[in-house]
Parts: structure tokens; sequence; C-alpha cells
């Protein structure tokens, strides 16, 4: 039983993640009808420019509580992210907003690629130990599961980070101009929108979710490489897709979903199959249920329609 | 344009001038440049580069000509497709002989292209015992292989670690796989039990899932047949699952790299072998990792020393048949025998290291100890 328990909290730590992260995406897509492959890779630079500001923080100030380093880093990854969000769109994405569906995703995973070269030279190519300034000893909250602060905190700012943008969507004037640019960009413009503010401001968002993501990805590994968004932003376009890319309850339901599949899928395959399948095909499970909800619901889980760009 | 081609033109007669005096030998090295093990890969580069910087600096005459080795460095990504890919490049390039690659999951393919272009090859670092069983002859290694390296880890995970039951996780490349079931038989043999047998891949950074279920099975030992890459970020979260059993690792996760990245979550319940001997124990290595750190300034990881000890096999071997051809090279590299850096340098039957040794190291005051 606790083994099935601490299988439910490993998928809702990982989920959590993939959520915020598959956020970003659905964002873009839901306006633009872009995949953002370099979103990933967004999220590895909000990582390492966390741990950079960190590592000179320990320099200049050692003694500083782990809580405050933690929110100086974040405050420093955030707009740096945002910075790239942004560039990427205007000097990138924006030219192309009117070129054959294909350029844009091509030019999108030149720009992963860019970002990754980028942070190779800056970085390195090894891998660097993250400082979990968050606890990582682990709790007993029930007899047997094991729970870490950094997990619980991880759980908890993905909750309240997404509760926050749906108000941010739902109740304010930008998100209710963001809502018409998702609908028609066209029309939104003859109604007033500024939608090159608004496009712009969307990847400025998706930059921020994934820098957020980032630092919540490396805390809890302990680890950050250039390399490192890849993974999760491939899961993460799994979980936006699972849910109904463009839609942002989707992404949220997708990432928690996804995350849940694959740690009970790694968990029980082997049991479920008879042995016939072992953990080595915990990735194929998660895509198994992909494949699954696409065939009966090619547009995701909540998603409403097949928007005409799709 | 015109002007373009007449300036082609010149800097073409300027490197033809140029290389006319020596003859210009190229030496293939492949080894991931990017990716997860980049540093591992970088590592080998910097190993056969410096051999071929310190033979050029040297002077070699081969054949009565003075010849200026080029070291040709390709990426295979750790992908067997781009490790063939690369090596029908290098093959192509026409160079005499190939360091590489790093994984046994490329060097195994890449070796047949290397046979059928008739170009040896040296691996520094891919002990799977597969490579050196095809029947090709131009195939070898500087590592000891992991049927000598598993049966060492399974004998000492029951006679000394004194493990009843035991979990086994493998990346499913070839060399983590080929490992942990060379690892698996022998403690099978010493009389253990193995209550899990899961799997993980060479890009992953999350093995909550699979450290639950092994959990549940309460194992004494758990070994992991990875690369430090996987293996760092895993002994961290069996320490946060609180799981106490003692973690042993192979080659792959024996680097100064490990330490980093399993930082805190490492004890000294955590142990590793290596092939071969520790870089201290090395004949040469103390005199390695200061010249190695004067020219790359960085620490040597793991296999740079095996990459050296691979091209300068392949130097010498040239120098002694007096041709860089392959043909004419080949006899005198089987029974080539110099002392290098990571001990003496010699080939059995099949090209696998002779006396090939394995060390095992404990985790202690920060560092790995040898055994």
């Amino acid at each position: 039983m606790e083994t099935l328990i601490q299988q439910v909290v490993n998928g809702l730590v990982i989920g959590s993640v993939y959520a915020l992260i598959a956020l970003g995406y659905t964002m873009v897509y839901g306006i633009l009808g872009l995949i953002n492959f370099a979103h990933g890779d967004v999220l590895m630079v909000g990582a390492l420019t966390a741990l950079q500001t960190m590592l000179f923080l320990m320099g200049v100030a050692p003694g500083m509580s782990p809580v405050v380093m933690l929110t100086i880093a974040l405050m420093v990854a955030i707009p740096v992210c945002m910075m790239i969000g942004f560039t990427m769109e205007r000097l990138a994405y924006r030219r192309l907003r009117n070129a054959p569906r294909l350029a844009p995703l091509i030019t999108a995973i030149g720009m992963s690629f860019l970002l990754q070269t980028l942070a190779m030279i800056l970085w390195g190519r090894n891998y660097h130990t993250f400082p979990q300034l968050i606890s990582t000893t682990p709790m007993q909250p029930i007899e047997g599961v094991f729970v870490t602060p950094v997990q619980i905190f991880i759980v908890v700012a993905s909750a309240l980070i997404m509760i926050g943008l749906t108000l941010l969507v739902n109740k304010t004037r930008m998100g209710r101009a963001m809502r018409a640019t998702a609908e028609n960009h066209r029309v939104a413009s003859l109604m007033g929108v500024d939608t090159n503010a608004v496009i712009a401001f969307t990847f400025v968002i998706g930059a921020a979710l994934a820098a957020v993501a980032g630092v919540m990805y490396a805390s809890n590994y302990g680890i950050a490489h250039y390399g490192m968004g890849f993974m999760p932003g491939l899961k993460a376009f799994t979980a936006a897709v699972l849910g109904g890319i463009g839609n942002m309850g989707g992404a949220m339901l997708g990432g928690i979903l996804l995350g849940l599949v694959e740690s009970l899928g790694a968990g029980y395959i082997e049991h479920l199959t008879f042995g016939f399948l072992n953990s080595s095909y915990q990735d194929i499970f998660a895509f198994i249920i992909l494949g699954l909800v696409l065939i009966f619901k090619p547009t995701g889980l909540l998603g409403e329609r097949v928007s005409d760009r799709a | 344009m015109k002007k373009t081609i007449v300036a082609l033109a010149v800097m073409g007669l300027g490197f033809t001038g140029a290389h006319a005096q020596e003859m210009v030998v190229k030496i293939g090295n492949v080894a991931p440049l990017t990716g997860t093990i980049a540093h591992l890969g970088k590592d080998n580069e910097n190993g056969a580069r410096l051999a071929v910087e310190e033979a050029n600096a040297k002077g070699v005459t081969i054949g009565g000509k003075k010849v200026k080795f080029e070291l040709v460095g390709e990426d295979d990504q750790a992908d067997p497709r781009t490790g063939t890919t690369v090596a029908q490049r290098l093959v192509d390039a026409g160079v005499k002989g190939v360091v590489g690659h790093l994984n046994s999951g490329t060097t195994i393919p890449a070796s047949r292209i290397y046979d059928q272009g008739g170009i040896p090859m040296i691996s520094p670092s891919a002990t799977n015992p597969k490579l050196t069983q095809q029947g090709y002859k131009g195939v070898f290694r500087t590592i000891a292989n992991d049927v000598q390296q598993g049966s060492v880890l399974g004998k000492f995970m029951v006679a000394d670690l004194g493990a009843k039951k035991v979990a086994i996780i493998d990346d499913r490349t070839a060399y983590g796989q080929g490992l942990a079931d060379e690892t698996e038989k022998a403690a099978k043999a010493g009389g253990a039990q193995i209550v899990a047998r899961e799997f993980t891949t060479d890009k992953a950074t999350d093995f909550n899932a699979i450290l639950t279920k092994i959990r549940a099975t309460a194992p004494d030992v758990i070994f992991f047949g990875g690369m430090d890459a996987q293996a760092g970020p895993m002994l961290r979260q069996l320490k946060q699952l609180g799981i106490s059993a003692k973690f042993l690792t192979g080659d792959g996760g024996c680097s100064p790299e490990m330490i980093k990245l399993g930082g805190e979550a490492l004890s000294s319940s955590a142990y590793c072998s290596m092939a071969g001997l520790p870089l201290d124990k090395m004949p040469g290595g103390a005199d390695f990792r200061e010249r190695y750190k004067k020219r790359f300034n960085t620490d040597v990881q793991i296999y740079s020393p095996y990459a050296y000890d691979a091209t300068n096999a392949f130097i010498n071997a040239m120098e002694k048949a007096g041709s860089v051809e392959a043909a004419k090279y080949l006899p005198e590299l089987k029974k080539i025998s110099f002392p290098g850096v990571t001990g003496n340098v010699a080939f059995d039957d099949k090209g696998d290291i002779k006396e090939g040794s394995v060390t095992l190291y404990q985790f202690k005051d920060g560092n790995w100890v040898a055994m």
C-alpha cells in the first residue's frame, strides 16, 4: 500500500512540473498555433541562470538564508527567461507569423539548438550540482511514504501559479485580450487589441513559467545541465497534447496525468502485463495512453474544437 | 566571383605547399561531444589529442618520412546511428586508424564500418564483451571488458558486502546492460537472490518510480549499470525515498563527476568499480594528470589515459612497421607491447587488452578510495 501511495506522490511531483511547462506550450499554441520547441530550453536557461546567481550569492554573502537566496535566484532567472522569450518572439517568430506553418516550426527547433549550444558554451558540457536550498531530507507523513520539503514546495507552488494564471486569463483585461487573440487575431486587432503586444506577453509569461519550472526541476534532482530541458520539454509537450493543446486546463490535467501514468506505469507495468513488459517500457506506456486518447478524442482530453490552424 | 575563385586557388596552393615537406597522417577520434555524457567524450578526445600533440612535438619519422599526426575528432552523440554515420565519414576522410568510440552501443555497430573500410580501431572505453567477439581483425581495446568487471562486482557484493538480496538496474545501453548481466550472473553464482531487475535510459533524471518499486523488495545492495549522469541523481533519490541499501556501480559511475552529482547522498555505503587501475596507481598516472591539466586546464575524468595509450599504440605500431597503411602496420599492432600510462599495452588474439585489471572503490572522505 505504501508503495502505491509513494508512486502517486512521485507522479504528482513530476506531474506538477510537467503541468507548469505544458502551460507554456499550450498558451503559445492557443494564440499562435505554433509549437515552441525551444520552450524546454528556456527552462534550462532558467535553471542555469538561477544556479549562477546562487553561486555568486554564496561567494559574496555566504551566510544568507536559503529562502532569501532562492527567492533572489528566481528573481534573476525569471526576468532573464522573460527576455529570452520576448527576444525569440520578436526576432524569429514574429517575422514568420504569416509564413507557411512549417517555417516557424523549424525555426523553433533551430531556436532550441541555438539556446542549447549557447548554454553549452557558457556553462560547459559538464553537469552542475544545483544547490538544494530547500531541504531534501525525507519526512514520513504516513509510515513508509517518504516526502521531501522540496517536493511539497513544488506541488504547492505549481498549484498556486496555476490558480494565478487561470485568474489572469479569465479575470483581467490582458487575459481577455489573450482570449480574443486566440480566437481570431485579425478580428481581435480590428477590435483594437494590440495583438503584437498580447503575443509578446504570452511568450513572456510562458518563459517565466519555464524559469520557475526549471528551478523546481533542478532543485528536486540537484543537477543542472545544458541538455536538461529536452526531456521535460518533450514530456510536457506530450502532456499538453494529452490534455488538448491550446487549452490551459488541459495542460494542467495532462501534466499531472502524465506524471501519474509514468510513475504508476513504471511501478506496475510488470504486474499488469504478467512480466511481459518491464520498466524499460516506462515511456512507451505513457505514449500508449497518449495514442489511445488521441484515437478516441483527437482534440485531447479537454480540447473543445480543432482550430482551423491545427 | 572570379576573385573568390582565384583566392581559393591560391589558398589551395598554399596548403599543398605547406604539406609537401611532411606527411600528414590523420587519426580519427570518436566520442560523444554533445549530449548527456559530453564531459566524458571530451575527456577521451583530450587524451587522444595529448598523445598526438606530444608525438608531433617530439617529431616522428615513419619509413624515412617526417610525419605530422592530425586528430580528426567526430561527435557520435552516444547514438548508435550517428556512430555509424561518423564512422563512414572517417573512412571516407582517409584516417589511418580510429580511437573510439566511447560507448559500447556505438562502438559495436561502428566496428563493422571500420572493418569494411580496412581501418583498425582501438576503443579506450567500450567494455562490452561482444565488441571483440565479432571476429574482426582490426578491433582492439585498451580497457578490461565487462566479463572481467562484472564477475569482480558480483563476487564483491556477495563476499564482501554480504548481500543476500540484490536489486539490479541498467540503462539499456550495450554497456549498462552488458555489465548488469555479467554482474547478475556472478551474484547469482555466489548465492545471492536477484529481487528486482529494473530499467531506465541514458537520458533519464527521474528514477523515483523504479526505486519505489525496488524499495518494496528490501534489497541489501542496489547495483546500477550505467553512467555517472544517471548514477548521481539516482543516489540522491535513493536517499530521499529512505532506502538504506548499499549502492554499487561500474566504471561509468566511478568518476569525479559522480562525486559532484551525488553530493551529500554519497556515503561510505557507495561503491564503484573501475576497469584498470586508479590514475594514481597507473605507472604514468601522476605525470599524465599534470600534463593533461596543463594542456586542457581541466581534470581527467575517466578514460582519457586509455585514449592516450590507444593513440600511442597506433603511433608505435606505425613506427615499427615503417608504414601508415593499415595492411602494413596491423601485424605490428597485434603484437605490440609498450609501457603506456595505464600499464603495459599489449593485446590478446581477440584484441582485448592483456592483463586488464579491475579495481574496486569505496566512497570515503569526499573521494573514491581504492579498496
